[in-house]
């Protein structure tokens, strides 16, 4: 079982996580920029951390045989913190870098005035770099903030095949479903989403346009839960190429859409393994494509 | 090393890189884009920054054909660092490092003794060492490490040592370790040696030739003008 894990917070994860990731199947990540738990005071923070994810992860997973990249953004809870807001100012550097696969993530927290302002400029970073973005839906009030989320996408003029809405439950999904955005799910212990609960809604809405992350950061939550999810989607009678399709060629068409990605030759979307070629290029770009 | 030989080199090298409009490969190396970029960086040196961030997507990451040692990203970044005005360049090297991913900043410390900025790159090094990353690490131990004083040199070399980088990838090695390096390695032995650790061959190997009694005449000594 080959997976992709879209959204996972390795900052806050052991090097030993990496390595249970590893012996599991997890090839590639992508590890979204957001909120420590403590909150920082001064945007010369985010420039140490936005630097670890394009600098020290990267090289972390890399010890493990794992593709790491990042999104990059003002997560909404501190974009109501007025020391954080030069943040905004930093961004267009780090959306210019190799491995930023998308701006994120963004969105609501509390739906504040200062939260629609920073979700609409970052939006708007994303259509100048041409690069997707990673929607996080808020904890609280969950329904009217992913309507919300939506109408603010389709504002922006972005793609909604270019945005993933995250964080999704039974009732968020048909809203999300019918605008055209990607769905993504995070499967934790307790909370958000679990392999059984997931399994039910690949078998009602099928495996299109949804993506399955662990979400796994500093909170009660485990990185293996993607392989969890496969396993279960496996014992309900889906066979192993929808599970391929869900771990991994979903997130790598998603995330592909940056022309940023980079994976092994014998892992990009639908080719088999073993056809690598000689003389491409060492970290085979199999998603070539300018800035 | 002459620096301005070895940017022609590298400029050769990287010219030489197949055409990458080839229909069975991705572009290896976009020729007019480089071309562009090179002009641009020279007329508008407030343009490197976005420029020197796409290098590895435009010009590919392979070795390249004719000097090996070389990537066709860390190649570029050295030229288009080489292309800016004169007065632009310690600053330019500075942000270009401080702003950069790994990669960027790999390219910057391999640009520094292929530039005239004399010690102005030596804080960058010591950045380099400090971090774990290897890459930055065996990049920082290249021609410009001759500027790293002797107690920081001998700790950077320990380092690699501790994080498995092959000493291969220190410059001047031989002519620069001297008894103090053999003091430290063998405590590193004796800690490797309780532990029932390997210690890395060619840790070994240096460790075995600093401990035989140099002849007079023997050109292994450590170079005078580190001593100072």
């Amino acid at each position: 079982m080959r997976i992709f894990d879209p959204h996972i917070h390795m900052t806050s994860r052991t090097t030993d996580d990496y390595e249970r990731m590893a012996a599991a199947g997890v090839r590639a990540l992508v590890e979204p920029a957001f909120w420590l738990g403590q909150p920082r005071t001064s945007a010369a923070s985010f420039v140490d951390y936005f630097d670890s994810l394009v600098g020290w992860e990267p090289f972390r997973a890399g010890q493990f045989g794992i593709r790491h990249h990042a999104t990059i953004a003002l997560n909404p809870k501190e974009a109501n913190d007025p020391r954080c807001r030069e943040v905004l100012d930093l961004l267009p550097r780090y959306l210019d870098k190799d491995g930023v696969v998308a701006v994120g993530e963004v969105g609501y927290d509390s739906m504040t005035p200062e939260e629609d302002e920073v979700f609409a400029a970052q939006l708007a970073l994303a259509v100048a770099h041409e690069l997707p973005a990673l929607v996080h839906t808020p904890h609280r009030d969950k329904a009217r903030g992913t309507e919300r989320s939506l109408a603010v996408v389709a504002e922006s003029g972005l793609d909604p095949g270019r945005v993933v809405i995250d964080h999704l439950n039974e009732v968020t999904v048909p809203l999300v479903r019918d605008s055209g955005c990607w769905l993504g799910f995070s499967i934790y212990p307790e909370t958000k989403m679990s392999p059984p609960r997931m399994v039910e809604l690949l078998r009602t809405y099928g495996t299109e346009r949804m993506l399955v992350n662990s979400a796994a950061d500093w909170g009660r939550s485990d990185p293996l839960l993607t392989r969890a999810t496969g396993e279960a989607m496996l014992a309900a009678g889906f066979d192993a190429d929808d599970v391929d399709r869900v771990l991994w060629r979903n997130p790598v068409e998603f995330y592909g859409q940056s022309g940023r990605l980079e994976l092994a030759d014998d892992e990009s979307a639908g080719e088999p393994a073993g056809e690598a070629t000689p003389g491409t290029f060492e970290g085979n770009s199999i998603l070539r494509g300018g800035s | 090393m002459e620096p301005e030989p070895e940017l022609e080199r590298l400029r050769a090298a990287l010219l030489a890189v197949p055409d990458g409009r080839l229909p069975d490969r991705d572009w290896l190396l976009d020729r007019d884009w480089l071309a562009e970029a090179l002009r641009r960086v020279g007329a508008e040196p407030a343009a490197l920054g976005r420029l020197f961030a796409a290098a590895g997507r435009r010009c590919g990451r392979t070795p390249l054909p004719d000097l090996p040692d070389w990537t066709a990203d860390d190649a570029a970044r050295v030229l288009l660092l080489a292309a800016l005005p004169p007065t632009e360049l310690p600053g330019q090297v500075e942000a270009r490092y401080r702003e950069g991913d790994a990669a960027e900043r790999r390219a910057v410390l391999r640009a520094l003794p292929l530039l005239p900025v004399g010690d102005a790159g030596v804080p960058l090094l010591h950045d380099a060492i400090r971090t774990n990353d290897t890459r930055l690490v065996s990049a920082a131990l290249g021609p410009y490490s001759t500027r790293l004083d002797q107690a920081a040199w001998r700790q950077a070399v320990l380092k690699c040592v501790f994080t498995g980088i092959p000493l291969a990838a220190v410059h001047r090695l031989h002519d620069r370790a001297d008894a103090e390096l053999a003091t430290m390695l063998a405590g590193f032995a004796d800690e490797r040696r309780a532990a029932g650790r390997d210690m890395p061959a060619d840790a070994t190997a240096l460790l075995a030739r600093l401990s035989v009694p140099h002849r007079s005449g023997t050109p292994t000594g450590p170079g005078a003008e580190e001593e100072a």
